[in-house]
């Protein structure tokens, strides 16, 4: 070895030369492309770059050289030094990636094996239905009022403009309750919500009153004696059916699409004066666009308004009504009211949490 | 009411070209719900008409048969076989000719039987398909009757070709159950001329009243018109025109008499009653009826009077007719009446709902008068009949019309004329409204815009302003109408309740529960089957009184009996593993005071109203669930779990945790549960329910699976959630201490939980039970329950002394609780 003071050697320095640092990387190039796997890269890297390596040698000559040569040799060493590091990373890299890709197709698993270890649930159509109708009514600043299935007859018929001895009474095919003098009945509708919201409040009211009803026929493809209305009451000053009809027009876009609107047909109803019923064009139908029967609607009557305390010369207000499972039935295309009432879970599970 | 387009053209100058389709958008742009086009099958082929010339009876078959010749408007008579008998040398038939198809398919052919050439058919109402006329061949007239020559085509003359519109006619509008309110409406609709049949001018009647008549009852009867006929020729039967026209309308032909006044109920909306007039003894007296009296009304069956609100039309022998309703026995028509009283009244509509109700006879006649019919009718009615009875059973009137007439005045209601256009929001002009109204009827009074309107008798419904307000937006037409949405004042959204009922019902699906809503009607046998003791509150139920199965006359005061069924229905259709629920309403029963019915010509004062309100029972929500079969399916991950006790009483948690409560569990004992295997749910003290296995003895009563899992929970029972408080979260390092504890069997582990929390006191972050072994070295009778603290301190990083120091506390705080001791 050469001290810093010691005269030139240029045989102690032959390290040193170009030729011999080209061969120094030239031969750990080979020796890493050689390695076949990261065991055998690790097994010549200390002959490259271990403190025995040439590269390495070669630095230590340095200090023999003369001031004026040093500069020179040490570019040199050092590019061959960062030329053997380099080649060994970048080997090293393409073996892991080779070793990652193995490692990792060895772990592959059949991403389609099924995991419904838990059933799915639903819940039922006619709940999210009605939820979803309660949520465009709130959308429009309603509020949503509940009232009992179990319900006072004056309320479902008398406070509604259908008297003891009324026509409509009887076609409402009632389930009375016992004893006779109970004076309850199960409601034949949703409207006694209307009496009660009106007796409990001040104007100006939006509510919108969804609930299950009562009628006495027995179940068939068409017809349940238990089912579910929407019923819907708006007073306030200047209320008109151009209100109503705006209203209605709303609902029906939201729920069965932008081309949706209604068509009114005169009809009767003791609580409402004008009467009307609705259809709504239902461009989705499975059968093709078509009008559907819907529901009904008018202005509220202002005898009901007098029975419920509202003065019917300063106030004015509508009221509709539809059923829950025909437009389950339209929307959803589903033919069978007993597919509806019966809770077999083919028929709900479809359906989902928020169908 | 089903009206024959053929006699509604009678009235209304329908405009050419007019299709059924249009008559449809008529009627119900006017409010008249169309119900049904029946349109009669048509018959194909040449259908003439024919004269019978002669008539071979011929005998040695089975029936009488006869061979008849018969004029069909050719060179030479034809010859046919014929099997019916109701008809004579000269009668005018309706022939078909070989070529013709009649309804069904069925075709007429020239061949031979009953050893003759029938060359065509001389055919019935029946065969025609216009009818159910069993009677025989349809015989269009006699001999010289006015009817069309021989080889007419009989299309036209049957009225084959008449389509029958069927209107549902709202309870408001009973003058529309007659062509008389038919032909308005349609007249208006149509914009065409039409005639009101109602304004024959009636005869001349002399002579002194035909019948003593009293009236008691003027407030439920204010007019009663009689007439008397004599000299009917009983074996007159109705023409076919009528007899069709009846048949259109669905109301069966008996006699002439009887069809005439139904023919005049049709045609102008007055029911009318026929009495013989031989059978009825000593004056006619209308009054209410008395106690213990009986009527044998025209259908067969003897009715008990209600005494004091029945109506009868009484002679000396005593009731001989239930007024507005339906005739009496005594009294009926025969086939030897010559003479009759024919009545023609108006009764007050809500009388005669009660009567037709409580006798459950919703007669046509009653329909009507319930509904209103015109008083200014009964006169005009009875001339009517008269002619017809004259015309075809050569009966003459005998004496003067009997005509009590006590109505008052009809009152005028005023009218704002700017009135409809507020209502409707479309600008109407006051001149538009007094024409519209005058469409209708209404005569129309004052000028500008306050207008003073005078209804038409035959439209009782119109009282109040809001009545003719719809008139006139009904037939401006609502398509007018235009769209416009109100703005709402800014709502609260849903209340705490509802936003809590449908946190519980996505709660319970995203778990994998499936909804299944049930009716709420429940039997004995139901709840026999859970095991309810006699005495069980769950038995005290609310009945109804006109169940749709007498097995089921109940309202439900549970959920389970429902969803049971509902799990046995999905069962029986092949499904195994199932998760259901519901929630709604249930009915406990118990004594109540029933509800008050105030009036409601104002709100009801404050104390009515509150024991009207106070009368509905409370119908508490309920949540329940059932489970069968495996929770988790078996799949390639493994075997399956099945649904067990501890599914039910975590939904239970689950209902509560989307409630926002706290729910504490402890065993308890209530059917239908397990006795051993039935959680008590509480919040705080209060217990909301029960969760567990069903009881073996339920599963097999129910036959559902043994291991059968509910759960059952009043939602109301539970407190409104407290706003939640976010925790303070401390950023040290939690330390992590496992401990087993050896307990007794009989110590629940909630009980031991709830020890250590109380001994680790504020430094323990959570708590986890996470195993549970029985076995060696634990001795029997006893159970080990590992534990899993969580340690932290909010402000400093917990020392091993520290952390020493609570785990020790609380093995103490357990072990003095519960007896626990720490497992080496």
């Amino acid at each position: 070895m050469s001290g810093a003071n010691d005269p030139y050697d240029p045989k102690q320095v032959a390290a040193l030369s170009p030729e011999a640092l080209d061969d120094a990387v030239d031969a750990a190039r080979t020796a890493f492309a050689g390695a076949a796997d990261l065991e055998g890269l690790a097994a010549v890297r200390p002959a490259h770059l271990g403190d025995r390596a040439p590269v390495l040698l070669a630095r230590r000559e340095l200090g023999a050289l003369p001031p004026a040569a040093r500069s020179d040799a040490g570019k040199r060493v050092n590019a061959a030094r960062v030329a053997v590091t380099e080649a060994y990373a970048a080997r090293l890299a393409e073996l892991e990636a080779e070793r990652d890709a193995r490692v990792l197709a060895e772990e592959r698993v059949d991403v389609t094996l099924p995991w419904d270890r838990t059933p799915r649930g639903a819940r039922h159509p006619l709940t999210t239905l009605t939820d979803r109708i309660a949520d465009i009514f709130v959308g429009m600043g309603y509020e949503v009022a509940d009232g009992p299935e179990l319900e006072a007859e004056w309320l479902n018929f008398d406070a509604l403009n259908i008297g003891r001895d009324h026509p409509a009474r009887t076609m409402m095919d009632t389930f009375f309750v016992a004893p006779e003098d109970s004076g309850l009945v199960l409601r034949t509708h949703t409207s006694p919500v209307q009496a009660r919201t009106m007796l409990s409040r001040t104007p100006p009211i939006y509510v919108v009153a969804p609930g299950r009803v009562y009628r006495t026929d027995e179940l068939d493809a068409t017809h349940t004696p238990v089912f579910h209305q929407v019923e819907g009451l708006a007073i306030d000053r200047g209320l008109t059916m151009a209100h109503l009809r705006g209203t209605l027009d709303h609902l029906a876009r939201s729920l069965f699409g932008a081309d949706a609107i209604t068509r009114w047909r005169p009809s009767y109803f003791p609580f409402t004066e004008p009467s009307a019923e609705f259809d709504v064009w239902f461009p989705e139908h499975r059968d093709g666009p078509r009008w559907v029967e819907w529901g009904g609607c008018g202005m509220v009557n202002p005898r009901v308004l007098v029975a419920c305390g509202i003065d019917p010369e300063e106030y004015s207000g509508f009221a509709f009504g539809m059923g829950i499972e025909r437009a389950l039935q339209f929307r959803s295309g589903v033919g069978d009211m007993r597919d509806i009432v019966e809770g077999d879970v083919r028929f709900t599970r479809p359906f989902g949490v928020e169908q | 009411m089903r009206v024959p387009i053929g006699w509604l053209a009678e009235y209304v100058d329908v405009p050419a070209g007019t299709s059924v389709e249009d008559l449809d958008t008529a009627f119900v742009r006017l409010g008249l719900e169309v119900e049904e086009i029946h349109r009669p099958e048509q018959v194909t082929g040449p259908l003439v008409v024919g004269r019978v010339l002669e008539i071979e009876e011929l005998t040695g078959f089975k029936k009488p048969i006869r061979f008849c010749q018969v004029d069909v408007g050719e060179a030479e008579p034809r010859g046919i076989v014929c099997g019916a008998r109701n008809f004579a040398v000269g009668d005018t038939v309706v022939v078909a000719l070989p070529g013709a198809v009649l309804p069904g398919g069925f075709e007429i052919a020239s061949r031979k039987t009953y050893d003759r050439i029938s060359d065509g058919m001389i055919c019935s109402v029946r065969e025609l398909g216009i009818g159910e006329d069993h009677a025989g061949i349809l015989v269009l007239g006699g001999e010289g009757a006015d009817v069309p020559p021989p080889g007419t085509p009989a299309g036209p003359v049957t009225g084959l070709d008449d389509v029958v519109i069927e209107l549902a006619v709202t309870p408001d509008r009973g003058y529309c159950l007659a062509m008389r309110g038919i032909a308005r409406e349609m007249g208006t609709g149509l914009a065409a001329p039409w005639r009101d049949p109602a304004t024959a001018t009636p005869p001349a009647w002399s002579g002194a009243p035909a019948w003593s008549v009293a009236v008691e009852a003027p407030e439920r009867c204010d007019r009663f018109s009689m007439l008397a006929m004599e000299g009917l020729d009983p074996t007159a039967s109705s023409p076919w025109w009528l007899r069709r026209r009846l048949t259109q309308a669905g109301i069966r032909s008996i006699s002439l008499a009887v069809d005439v006044t139904n023919y005049v109920m049709l045609e102008l909306g007055q029911p009318m009653h026929a009495f013989d007039r031989d059978k009825v003894t000593g004056p006619i007296t209308v009054r209410l009826a008395r106690e213990g009296e009986e009527l044998a009304t025209l259908d067969g069956t003897t009715r008990t009077l209600a005494a004091g609100d029945d109506l009868l039309i009484t002679d000396d022998t005593g009731p001989i007719g239930l007024a507005a309703v339906m005739g009496g026995a005594t009294t009926e028509i025969g086939d030897r009446t010559t003479s009759v009283l024919l009545e023609a009244a108006h009764w007050e509509p809500t009388g005669v709902a009660r009567t037709a109700r409580r006798h459950r006879l919703p007669s046509e006649a009653a329909k009507r008068f319930e509904r209103g019919v015109d008083p200014e009718l009964t006169v005009v009615a009875l001339a009517r009949a008269a002619d017809l009875l004259c015309e075809y059973g050569g009966a003459s009137v005998v004496g003067g019309v009997v005509d009590l007439d006590t109505r008052g005045p009809r009152p005028q209601i005023p009218l704002d004329a700017g009135r409809p256009a507020r209502v409707a929001g479309v600008a109407y002009t006051p001149m538009q409204v007094a024409e519209l109204l005058t469409a209708v009827g209404c005569s129309v009074d004052g000028d500008g815009t306050d207008l003073l309107v005078t209804p038409p008798s035959w439209r009782p419904d119109l009282t109040d302003p809001a009545d003719l307000v719809e008139e006139v937006v009904r037939l401006a037409g609502y398509d007018d109408i235009p769209s416009v949405l109100p703005t709402a004042p800014p709502g609260r959204g849903l209340t705490d309740v509802q936003r809590r009922r449908r946190a519980i019902g996505r709660a319970l699906a995203e778990t994998g529960y499936v909804e299944a809503p049930s009716y709420p009607f429940v039997g004995t046998p139901a709840l026999d089957a859970l095991g309810l003791a006699d005495d069980d509150e769950r038995r005290q139920v609310v009945l109804v009184r006109n169940p749709l199965s007498e097995e089921e006359p109940a309202l439900r005061t549970t959920l389970l009996p429902g969803l049971l069924a509902t799990l046995a229905r999905n069962l029986s259709r092949g499904q195994r593993d199932l998760a259901l629920f519901e929630h709604g309403a249930v009915f406990p029963g118990g004594v109540r005071t029933p509800a008050p019915l105030p009036g409601v010509d104002d709100r009801p004062d404050d104390e009515t109203l509150a024991a009207l309100l106070g009368a509905v029972p409370a119908q508490p929500w309920h949540v329940a669930v059932a489970l069968a079969g495996s929770r988790e399916p078996r799949g390639w991950w493994g075997a399956g779990r099945p649904a067990t006790w501890a599914d039910a009483v975590e939904a239970a948690r689950r209902v509560a945790a989307a409630s926002g409560v706290e729910l504490t569990v402890q065993a308890g004992e209530r059917a239908p549960w397990h006795p051993g295997r039935c959680a008590e749910l509480l919040v705080g003290d209060v217990v909301v329910g029960h969760a567990g296995e069903l009881h073996p003895r339920v599963c097999a009563a129910l036959e559902l699976p043994a291991r059968t899992s509910v759960m059952e929970l009043d939602v109301d029972a539970l407190p409104a959630a407290a706003v939640a408080v976010g925790p303070p979260i401390s950023a040290f390092p939690p330390v992590l201490q496992d401990l087993a504890l050896v307990v007794r069997d009989e110590i629940p582990s909630a009980a031991v939980a709830e020890a250590l929390r109380k001994g680790a006191g504020e430094l323990l972050e959570s708590l986890r039970l996470f195993d549970v072994y029985t076995g060696a070295p634990v001795p029997a009778g006893s159970r080990s329950l590992a534990f899993a603290l969580t340690l932290r301190a909010p402000d400093r990083t917990l020392t091993g002394e520290e952390a020493a120091a609570v785990r020790d506390a609380a093995v103490a705080a357990a072990a003095a609780a519960t007896g626990a001791e720490l497992r080496g």
